[in-house]
């Protein structure tokens, strides 16, 4: 933390310098995830755009820059209208629990070698822990509403996100037999050395599952039969609108920027430069620009999917979820642990 | 009181009072949703026992995976309350007697002997780079690990045995097979037809 930050604060007693350096980190790092939020929503319409040989949105600010400033305002300024026979307290519950915990699992992201909030020894299990507690906000939203659809669309989401976790956590099982440690920081250390020791060749199955099941688990497209809006108008935020909609959309792309990062922590060597001869360069060395990049790759693989793929249908999701890809997690941990343990070429897992 | 101590008494309150709601309240959905809270109070009470792999699995497991499935079970049931308050009178005093039982086996219990709280002494705080996680799994696998397979043999059978119980042969469902649909071939499904070509009349 700069010097003159911990000068300010040392005026207060020691208990409280705890609490409001924590918070001064929070905000350091919740403040520029919510205005990634926006943006992300600015270059998805972009993105789309073009892939669709449109422009997208160019008429708030110089090319559209400030829409997503205009979409904010908008959604703060308009009516709450809370449905007459919903469950009241539930309805206002459930967007806080759809972006309590995607906020939470934050907490413990390392952005580089020393820049972490929270480094717990069990990081990975504290994210997925938090992750696997979204779905709350999206059931109990369909749930109070006291609507078909919304009802419907929460079923839907229940049984998918169960699904798809037991294939993302078979995955990170992989991830920490190769680096032995649920740490972050430790995992990303452990794929030292450039390019092609990072963990997504040796883990391709997992890499590629791991990814596929984080775009099932965030309900984006083509797995976003949560809100099919052709079958059930929109879900279960079909009865939410002003700012009650907005927390759901942040909490939605706030949970994509997470899946990306941790996809890029995990598998791409976080904040690792590609050529590892020049981990000390400045700027192509090893640093926080390296894991930003990494994770607008793996974002742009989401905007990218939801414009080329038709939605799944929902059977299909279920068959991929449970016949498919945990089958190939378990197949593959079988041959790491065979690898590593009974064979010489255990050193190709670590 | 120091900030331990707050902190314990904190999430002790909100989990007795919210296993309380669970078995009071009226509607089974809010009942189910107390009882996410309970876990989430236990959690935070085991993370100060420095048990920080317990607690995140016990989120990760029960609140995670375990109460989606009973809060999707629960809300597609259609209850009827008054159905259910019906036999209450009958029932409370059966009730309220296992309660008591069961009140008085723990204080005897707690009260005697090995459970007391001065036969048992204060765990040392762990150092700060002390890892509960890799602990755990090295006397799971060596001190205790055939109670363990045990265990694993146990809910594998219990997983087929709940399969095999609800499997039955039904006939006449129109299910998709995948892998016929992935085999189709042209020729299986398109017929090409040579006809000459008709006269206006």
């Amino acid at each position: 933390m700069p010097e003159f930050i911990l000068s300010i604060l040392s005026i207060f007693p020691d208990w409280l310098q705890v609490v409001l350096a924590s918070l001064i980190k929070i905000i350091a790092i919740v403040a520029p995830l919510m205005l990634a939020v926006a943006y992300l929503t600015f270059a998805e319409r972009k993105i789309i755009g073009y892939m669709q040989i449109r422009v997208g949105p160019n008429r708030v600010g110089p090319r559209g820059w400030l829409q997503p400033i205009a979409d904010a305002f908008k959604l703060l300024l308009k009516e709450i209208v809370v449905p007459a026979r919903s469950n009241k307290y539930l309805f206002v519950l459930a967007p806080i629990l759809a972006i309590g915990p995607s906020l939470a699992a934050w907490a413990v992201i390392p952005f580089s070698d020393t820049l972490v909030l929270s480094d717990i020894d069990a990081s990975l299990l504290y994210i997925l822990a938090m992750t696997s507690m979204g779905v709350y906000g999206i059931i109990i939203a369909g749930w109070a509403s006291n609507s078909k659809y919304a009802f419907l669309s929460a079923m839907r989401a229940a049984a998918q996100i169960v699904a798809y976790e037991i294939a993302m956590g078979f995955a990170l099982v992989g991830v920490l037999m190769a680096a032995g440690s649920l740490n972050l920081g430790a995992i990303v250390n452990a794929q030292a050395g450039g390019l092609f020791s990072w963990y997504w060749l040796p883990l391709l199955p997992l890499f590629v599952v791991y990814f596929i099941s984080g775009v099932a688990e965030t309900n984006r497209a083509p797995f976003d039969v949560a809100e099919g809006e052709s079958e059930i108008v929109a879900g279960f935020h079909v009865e939410y609108s002003g700012m009650t909609f907005a927390v759901f959309f942040l909490a939605e792309y706030a949970n994509m920027i997470l899946i990306a990062m941790l996809t890029a922590l995990m598998f791409l060597g976080g904040w690792m430069s590609p050529l590892g001869f020049w981990s000390d360069v400045p700027l192509l060395g090893d640093g926080i620009h390296w894991l930003l990049l990494k994770t607008s790759a793996m974002l742009f693989f989401f905007l990218w999917f939801r414009a080329t793929f038709p939605r799944y249908r929902y059977d299909q999701i279920m068959r991929l979820g449970w016949k498919v890809f945990i089958p190939v997690t378990l197949i593959w941990i079988v041959v790491m642990g065979v690898a590593m343990f009974l064979t010489p070429w255990g050193h190709l897992f670590h | 009181m120091t900030f331990e101590q707050l902190a314990f008494y904190f999430f002790a309150s909100v989990a007795i009072l919210a296993a309380a709601m669970v078995v009071t309240v009226r509607n089974p959905v809010r009942a189910a949703l107390f009882l996410i809270l309970t876990f989430f109070a236990v959690a935070c009470i085991w993370m100060m026992l420095e048990a920080e792999f317990l607690a995140i699995v016990l989120i990760l497991v029960y609140v995670g995976a375990v109460m989606v499935l009973f809060l999707f079970v629960v809300m597609m049931l259609d209850i009827d309350f008054d159905q259910l308050r019906e036999g209450f009178a009958e029932t409370l005093p059966i009730g309220a007697t296992v309660a008591v039982l069961v009140l008085l086996q723990l204080v005897i219990v707690l009260t005697s002997g090995p459970f007391e709280l001065e036969q048992v002494a204060a765990p040392v705080p762990a150092a700060a780079d002390y890892g509960n996680t890799h602990q755990l799994g090295l006397l799971i696998y060596t001190y205790y690990v055939y109670p363990f397979e045990l265990a694993a043999v146990m809910l594998v059978l219990a997983m087929i045995a709940a399969i095999v119980l609800t499997l039955r042969d039904r006939t006449g469902t129109r299910s998709q097979k995948p892998h016929e649909q992935t085999q189709v071939k042209r020729k299986d499904r398109v017929r090409l037809v040579k006809m000459n070509a008709e006269k206006k009349n």
